[in-house]
This record gives structure tokens, sequence and C-alpha cells, in this order.
């Protein structure tokens, strides 16, 4: 019984290294807003009932082939014939029917949660973000600006994010923030996400796309209200403006940095969505103004 | 004309890497030295009626074991590649282009040309002398099955050489592989290769599903049958209704590279949700295709090796049969983030947690089947105590990655890269190893050393698990897969670093199973009883390796563990034989055309890849016109006459 013991001890130092980790290093378990928060609570409960499964199955295991072994002066029972339980089997149907139920009821109760915009926070905004290869787009409705490979947004209020891409599907990851969402050419996806402390974090593109899909990671910076107004209005002075021609140079396959521009042609997202697909989806949904609807509610 | 041919061949070959030339190198003179040892030993005309035209059941399941490792050893040099690129950041021991060739090849290949043939190499093996038969219902369309996997995966593996590697991923996503984006014939040969080893997969369903309902031993009912039997049966079930969905993917996405049709393009009313859909619908199937088997052959395992019946065989056969209907339920919990409504995403989780129900019961059954045994750790079961534990926690990152809105959080991340890990390797490849060891003798006539095999078991466990556990932090750290490189300032190095020691260490793991195979040819203890493990079905009641018939006579079942049960009444198949005439037994002569009409399907399939159609045609005509021959064979079966049963039977000492 060797194996389990160097298996065990092998995860143990692994346990060791994950709980002293500094939070920044896992931001799935550490997020700073209540999208990840409500995503990490269910990954922690779910640990914790397959956990309830899983040891006792490992120590039932150990204890099994250590006391039944087959050694010449082992007196523990010998029954070859003996194959069948009810009771035995009736409880080993119950444990886990009761703890997938119970893991279903939170997994349903927080699907359902999660499609709507956090509870008692802040005035939304939106930002729709067009993934390229290789590289991120983040124009801004409301305040008219745009930026590549980063954003920034003010701390404790929602944010709308509206996906699409212009280039193969890929996946928009703020592990920090919360889950993530495909971004789909002819697609106009919604995720919710909000963060409510102040700082950088890493975004990713997920989904693979292609040759220098490693290098399409971009910064998020959460910033406090007032910085935040500041930026756009730093954006609004300083940068040079995204025209049509800007965007389809961007559009090429390669590897930028980060960018900002004062402002972008008004219609860019709608149009890169119809142009790609949109036109034969049912898109009418998806292209509504979600802000007025949200400021109602 | 000599330009012409040049930038020709600068395009066909894949040209400009020392590493690729030196595989050309190493290729060409691995053919050179087979054709030159078979030219001397004078074994062609042995190599062609022996083995390429044989439909015998026992050697085919030995060629599929073969290609099998082989396919191993590539897609494990693959997965070393990606570790060393993998172990260090900003690393550019691979390029972008290479790692994306590496890391889709190394997918594609562990799964349908390394699992898919072990496991019908073990199917093909075990399953007619399981029954008491004497070979598969359809044998000819057996070896047509080999055959196109093994043209398959030729074609699959010949664009490494010829015209560059797929580079898309396993699961081919389009609009990333559709000519928009994807011009190179890359994606051409996995389209193509897939689909003709495909065929192949779906006539093996076909073929062992109606092999166990047809062709058991007289008084062997189905609740009787060796749990591999019912394990082969719920797999095969999965097999013939999730294939064609696999095939109608690949075929529509053939024609839009090849026809410039759009099925899958966003554009012109195309929708490449469509076939993310059809391929999940036969992804999620497929995983428990492979596993299925394996826990088949894990309730042999243990029940022979703790001297023991199985525990709750009722329960292990009714489990197996709702994991093969659920997990047609499920296929969506791959894409829980591509926009479906919390509906749909609610059903799809709650779908995928329930298959955890039957699979925890099972593994109680096997743990309570060794409960008051007598548990011999001979290999086969090493492999299976082993897998107990690690697939118990594939098992568990597989619920908690069910739950939907965490798998937000851990969907393309390296979490869900040690889960599949866990269960293809934990659930799997152990069920394959300890499938292979344990009817290794029966295959062979000798077992493999044990005390190489442990060596080859603790580096391949531990190294598992050095490899895997840190990728579950790696994806709390949020770590994505397929990429190439990144750079330090990540905090992923140590995590990264640790994983790669541990591929090496099963990369030592599989070269002492090289070696213990190698040894054991030469020094391996003969098994000269057919029956090393004291075994309970019906395999282990003749000799090893089995004589071409199987059974002298068909054997009468009257229990479940049929030849225990035998045992235990003093009877045996040796004393059948000393009561009972011999009768002339009626078997299925050898054939070529399985072989010739592959090579077709190769032909054709090659031509797609460049867009040659009149080459592709032609390969069709050819497969066409072998069907025709075979249509028209009357004369495909024969008689082994009395005497030389009787005289086979006595050389074997069995009289
Ligand atoms: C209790 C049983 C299981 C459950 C609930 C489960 C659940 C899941 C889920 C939800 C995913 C998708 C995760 C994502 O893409 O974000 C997944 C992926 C996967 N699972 Fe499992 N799983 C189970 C068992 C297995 C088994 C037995 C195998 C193989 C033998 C397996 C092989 C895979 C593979 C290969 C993938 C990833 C495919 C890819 O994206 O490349 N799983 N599993
Ligand atoms: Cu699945």
């Amino acid at each position: 019984m060797k194996s389990l013991w160097q298996k065990g001890f092998i995860l143990l130092i692994l346990c060791l290294i994950f709980l002293t980790g500094c939070s920044e290093k896992y931001p799935v378990l550490h997020p700073v807003g209540p999208v990840g928060e409500k995503e990490r609570n269910l990954i922690i409960l779910s640990a914790v009932l397959m956990a309830i499964v899983i040891i006792p199955v490992i120590a039932l295991l150990a204890f099994i082939v250590y006391r039944y072994r087959d050694k010449p002066n082992n007196r523990a029972p010998y029954k070859p014939n003996w194959d069948d339980s009810k009771i035995l089997e009736f409880v080993w149907w119950g444990i886990p029917i009761i703890i997938i139920a119970v893991l279903s009821i939170y997994t349903v109760r927080d699907t359902f949660a999660l499609t709507k915009p956090p509870a008692n926070t802040g005035e939304p905004i939106s930002i729709q973000v067009t993934s390229l290869d290789w590289k991120w787009v983040f124009f801004y409705p409301d305040e008219g600006v745009a930026t590549v490979n980063y954003i920034d947004i003010p701390a404790g209020r929602p944010v709308q994010f509206e996906l699409t891409s212009d280039a193969p599907m890929n996946s928009f990851w703020i592990p920090a923030l919360g889950g993530q969402e495909y971004t789909m050419p002819g697609m106009a996806m919604r995720l919710w996400l909000q963060a409510n402390k102040v700082g950088t974090y890493t975004g990713k593109g997920a989904n693979f796309t292609g040759k220098e899909f490693s290098k399409m990671s971009f910064a998020v910076h959460v910033k406090k209200e007032t910085d935040f107004d500041q930026w756009v209005k730093a954006l609004k002075n300083q940068s040079p403006q995204l025209t049509e021609a800007g965007y389809k140079q961007l559009k090429k396959p390669g590897v930028v940095g980060k960018k900002s521009f004062s402002s972008y042609p008004k219609d860019i997202f709608h149009d890169t969505v119809m142009k790609n697909g949109g036109k034969y989806m049912n898109n009418d949904w998806m292209m509504k103004d979600h802000s007025q609807e949200m400021k109602g509610k | 004309m000599f330009e012409h041919i040049r930038s020709f061949a600068s395009h066909f070959f894949v040209t400009g890497e020392p590493m690729i030339y030196a595989s050309d190198v190493a290729i060409v003179l691995f053919l050179v030295g087979i054709i030159f040892t078979l030219t001397y030993l004078k074994k062609w005309k042995w190599l062609w009626r022996e083995w390429i035209t044989t439909v015998d059941h026992k050697k085919i399941g030995i060629m599929y074991l073969i290609s099998a490792l082989l396919m191993m050893f590539r897609g494990g040099v693959d997965a070393l590649l990606m570790r060393t690129q993998l172990a260090l950041p900003n690393q550019t021991f691979l390029d972008a282009e290479h790692y994306n060739q590496i890391f889709t090849t190394h997918g594609t290949i562990m799964i349908l040309f390394m699992a898919m043939p072990f496991l019908f190499a073990l199917f093909n093996i075990a399953v007619p002398l399981q029954l008491g038969a004497r070979d598969v219902a359809f044998p000819f369309l057996n070896s047509v099955s080999f055959w196109l996997f093994f043209f398959g995966a030729l074609l699959f593996n010949l664009s490494f050489v010829i015209g560059g590697s797929p580079d898309a991923g396993w699961t081919s996503y389009p609009p990333l592989t559709e000519l928009g984006f994807d011009k190179g014939p890359g994606e051409n040969f996995y389209l193509l290769g897939i689909q003709i080893s495909g065929i192949g997969s779906m006539a093996t369903g076909i073929n062992f599903l109606v092999t166990i309902l047809k062709m058991r031993a007289p008084g062997m009912t189905l609740m009787r049958l060796p749990l591999f039997c019912w394990s082969v049966v719920a797999s095969c079930i999965i097999i013939i209704f999730a294939f064609p969905a696999l095939t109608v993917a690949l075929a529509l996405l053939l024609i839009d590279r090849v026809a410039d049709a759009h099925f899958f393009t966003m554009l012109h009313g195309g929708n490449p949700m469509m076939f993310i859909n059809l391929f999940w619908i036969w992804g999620h199937p497929e995983v428990y295709i492979v596993v299925l088997p394996a826990y088949g052959i894990y309730s042999e395992v243990v029940s022979t090796f703790s001297g023991k019946k199985i525990f709750g065989y009722k329960t292990m056969v009714i489990s197996l049969m709702i994991i093969s209907v659920v997990s047609y339920f499920v296929w969506a919990h791959h894409y829980f983030t591509m926009g479906a409504s919390a509906g749909v995403n609610s059903f799809f989780a709650v779908a995928s947690m329930l298959i955890g129900i039957p699979t925890g019961v099972k593994v109680f059954n096997w743990l309570f089947t060794m409960f008051r045994g007598r548990i011999q750790l001979k290999l086969p079961m090493l492999w299976t105590l082993a897998f107990i534990p690690c697939f118990a926690m594939g098992g568990a990152t597989g619920i908690m990655l069910a739950v939907a809105p965490a798998d937000y959080q851990y969907h393309n991340s390296y979490f869900l890269i040690a889960h599949f890990h866990q269960t293809l390797i934990g659930g799997v490849a152990f069920g394959l190893l300890a499938g292979m060891y344990y009817w290794w003798p029966k295959m062979f006539g000798f077992s493999l050393n044990e005390r190489l095999g442990r060596w080859a078991f603790w580096f391949f466990n531990i190294g598992f698990y050095v490899c895997f556990m840190p990728q579950y932090f790696l994806g709390f750290m949020g770590m994505t897969r397929r990429v190439y490189t990144y750079s330090g300032d990540t905090g992923w190095t140590s995590f990264n670093f640790i994983s790669s020691i541990g591929a090496y260490l099963m990369g030592i793991g599989f070269l002492f199973i090289v070696v213990q195979v190698l040894y054991s040819i030469k020094y391996g203890e003969r098994d000269l009883t057919g029956d090393p493990w004291n075994g309970r079905t019906l395999e282990w009641a003749i000799a090893s390796p089995a004589p071409h018939y199987n059974f002298a006579h068909i054997p009468e079942v009257t229990e479940r563990d049929a030849w225990w049960d035998m045992k235990a009444r003093g009877e045996s198949l040796i004393k059948v034989n000393q009561r009972m005439a011999f009768k002339p037994i009626h078997m299925p002569k050898n054939s070529g055309l399985p072989f010739i009409m592959a090579v077709f399907f190769f032909i054709s399939g090659f031509g797609f890849v460049f867009n040659w159609y009149w080459m592709a045609a032609l390969g069709l005509l050819g497969v066409g016109i072998c069907m025709i021959v075979r249509s028209n064979n009357r004369d495909s079966e024969y008689y082994i006459p009395a005497e030389d049963v009787e005289k086979t039977e006595a050389a074997l000492g069995r009289v």
C-alpha cells in the first residue's frame, strides 16, 4: 500500500503550496467581484461535497487492500461467493444521489442568477468587446472612447460586456472578476461582471484562435469612479481617433501593444456583427440597447 | 521544368526544420530496415498469408495492439515536446506553429489512434474467447475495420512529412478550420484520416454487438455474460449511435473546405455552432466509448485477483446501461459558455452530474469485490488499484466541471486539462494496460516480467500525479489551455516545471514497458496451462495462445463465471475432448480484399487532401470494385477436417 501513501503525500504537499500561496496567484479562488465570488462559492461547495465521497473511498481502498491481501497467515475472512447485499447497495446508490441532488439545486439556482446583473450595486456601464487575430478591441458606447488590449472600469459598478468576434471565435475571460463567455462572429453575447477592488488584473483569450493565440492577454484596470472619469477625459483629449481605415489595419492578423482612441465610428460594433453573419440571425434582442432597459430596473 | 518540380516539392514536403529532416531520415531508415529484413528472411509471403489477409480475430487483435503501442509512442513524444516547451517561461524550443501542430496531433492520436485501437485490440482478443465463440460475427468486416483504421492513421501521420500537420486542435472548431483562416492541407489530413478510420470503428461497433448477441456458447444467457462483454455491449451501442454524428460533422466540414460550401461559416447562412454541436454529440459519448470497456476490464481483473465473484453483478450491468444512455444527454457541457440560456445550461449540468451516480456505485462494487477476498498484487491488479483513487478524483473534478457557473471559470483552463487527463489516463490508459497485462499470456503464450512491470508502474503512477496535480492549480491561476508560451510574471513557472518533470517520469515508465516486452519475449515465463491467473471466464479454459479455431468443442455454460464453475465441478475442456469425438470446424477464409480496399480508401483520401479529384475518384472507384468483387464471392468459408483439429489438440497436450 505504499502507492497510496506516496500519492497522499504528494497531494498533501500540493495542498500546502496551495494554501500558503498568495491570493493574487489564484484569481479564480480569490475573486474581486460578486460574480466571481458566486462562482468561487460553488467551486468550494462542490469540492467539499466531492471530498465527502472521495476521501472515504480512498481510505476504504487502503483498508481493504491491506486487510485482504493474499498472505499465507492472513486470518481475515475469505468468502469467495459473497456477492450481494441489498443494504450495502442501497447505501451507495443513496449517498451519491443525495450529494448530486444538493449540488444540482445550487447549480441551477446560480446558473439562473448569473444571467442577471449583480444586485444592489451601482449603475451599470457597458463595454463592447471584439476579438481580432490576435488582439482585443474595446468600445465604450456611453463614453465614446475605444481601447486595444486593455480596459479601465470603475470599481463597484456592474459591467455589461457585449461580445463578438471579427476573427475565429475566442473566449473572453477575466478570472479575477468571474467566468468567461465566447466571442463569436455574427453574434453579440452578453456577460455581466463587476470588480469591487481597485487594482490591475489580467484578462485572456481562452479559446484557441491560431498562431499567436498565446499572446492574447489584456489588462484590466479597476479604478475609483473619479479616476475612471479622469481617464476617459484624458483619452478624449489626448488620443487619436479610430477610423474605419484604422480598424481595418487593426484587423490584420498580428500582435500589437496597448492602444487608446478618443473616438470610433459610431456603429462599428453593430456593423461588425451584421457583416459577419448577424444579418442571418434573429438578432433583434441581441442588438437592442440594453443599457436603457437596465437603467429602468 | 526542374524549377517547377522543386517548387512543388517544397510545398508538398514539409521542409525547413532540422527536427523534421531528422525524422524523415529516421522514417526512411526504418522502412528500409523493415523491407530489408523481410526480404532477407524471405518473410513477405508469410506476412501476406498470416497477417495481412487474416480474418482471425486473435491476429487482428495483435495487429491493433502493435499499432496502438506505436501510436502511444508518437503521441507520447508529442506530449514530451509540449511539456519541454512549457517547462519554463518564454522558451523558443518550439515556435507557435509547431506547438499548435503538436497539441493537435497529440490529442487526435491519443484518442482516435491510440485509445480506440487499443480497446479494439482487447475486444478482438477477449470477446470471442469469453463467449466461447470461434470468431466474431463478421470476420471479413473485422479485417476491413482494422485496415481502415490502419490506413486512416497512416494518412493522418503522413501529414508530418507531407503537406504539414493539422493545427486547430483535436476539436477542430470552425470558423478557425474554414478556408478563410486555414488554407493548408493539414486540416484535410485530420478530416480524412479520422473519417476513414471512423468507418472502421462504426463497423467494429456493429460487429461486436452482433457477436455478443448472437454468438454466445449454449447456456450463456445475457445474465451470465462476463462483465467485460457487457461493457463492450454498452460501448458498441454508443459507437453505433454516436459515430454517425462525427461522420456528418467531418463530411460537411470537408465539403466546406474542398467545395467552398458554407455549412459552418457564419456567412451565407452557415453556422459554426452546428459543427460544435455535432462534434460533441459524438465527442462526449466517445469518452464513454473508451472508458466503459476499461470498466469491464477492471471488473474482470478485480474479481480474478481477489479470487471472488464480482460484487453486485446486476448493478454493474444496470449502471453500464444507464451510463450508455445518459452519456447521450450531456454533450452541451462542453460549451456552457457559448451563450446557451440558463435553462439549457441547467439541464445539461444536472444530466452530467447524474452520470456520477452510476459511476460512483461501480466504484463501491469494485471495492466490495475485494472485501473478503484474497488480493494478489499482480500487474493487472496493480493498475486496477491505481485506477480507483485516480479515477475517483477525475470523476469528482468532472462533477465540479459540470456545475455550470463554476465551469465558466474552469473552461479552457488547465483545470479542464487535468480533469480529462485524469479520467483518460487514470481511467482508460490504466485499464488498457491492465487488460494488456491480463490477456498478454493468452495472446502470446508467455507472461510479461513482473519486476520490470513494477518499475514501469511506479514511474508512470508517480509521474502521473506529479504531472497533472499541479495543472489543477494552474487552472485556478488562470492558465489557459493551448498556449505555446507564457511570461514569467504570470507566476505559472514552478507548477509548469513540476508538471514537466512528471511528464518525463511517465516517459520513463513507458520505456520500462518497452524494455519489459522485449525482455519477456526472450525470457518471459511460458504459459503451459492456458490459465496463468486462475481465471474465471472461458478464455482461460483453452490453451495459450488459443488455437486457430479457439474451441475444439464449444463449451456448455451453466453458471456466470463459466470456467470457474467448471473447475469447481472438476470439469475441463480437456475432459470434453476426451469424451467427445472431434468434428470438422467451419471457418472463414482469409482474404486480401480488406487490405486492398483500405489502400483504395487511402488513395482517395490522399486525393481529397490535395484536392486532386482524379485521384480521389480513382480511389473511390477502387473501393466500389472491391465491394462488388466481395459481393460476388461465394467461396469465403472452409472446413478444418476433424483429424486436423485432433492433431492440433494433441500437440497442445489437450486430448
Ligand atoms: C462523472 C463523470 C464526468 C463528468 C461529470 C464530466 C464532466 C465534464 C465536463 C463538464 C467537461 C467540459 C468542461 C469544459 O470544457 O469546460 C468535461 C471535459 C472532458 N471530459 Fe469529462 N466528465 C466526466 C467523466 C469523464 C470521463 C470518464 C472521461 C474520459 C474517459 C472524460 C473526458 C473528458 C474530456 C476528454 C474532456 C475535454 C474535451 C476537450 O475539451 O478537449 N470525462 N468533462
Ligand atoms: Cu463530456
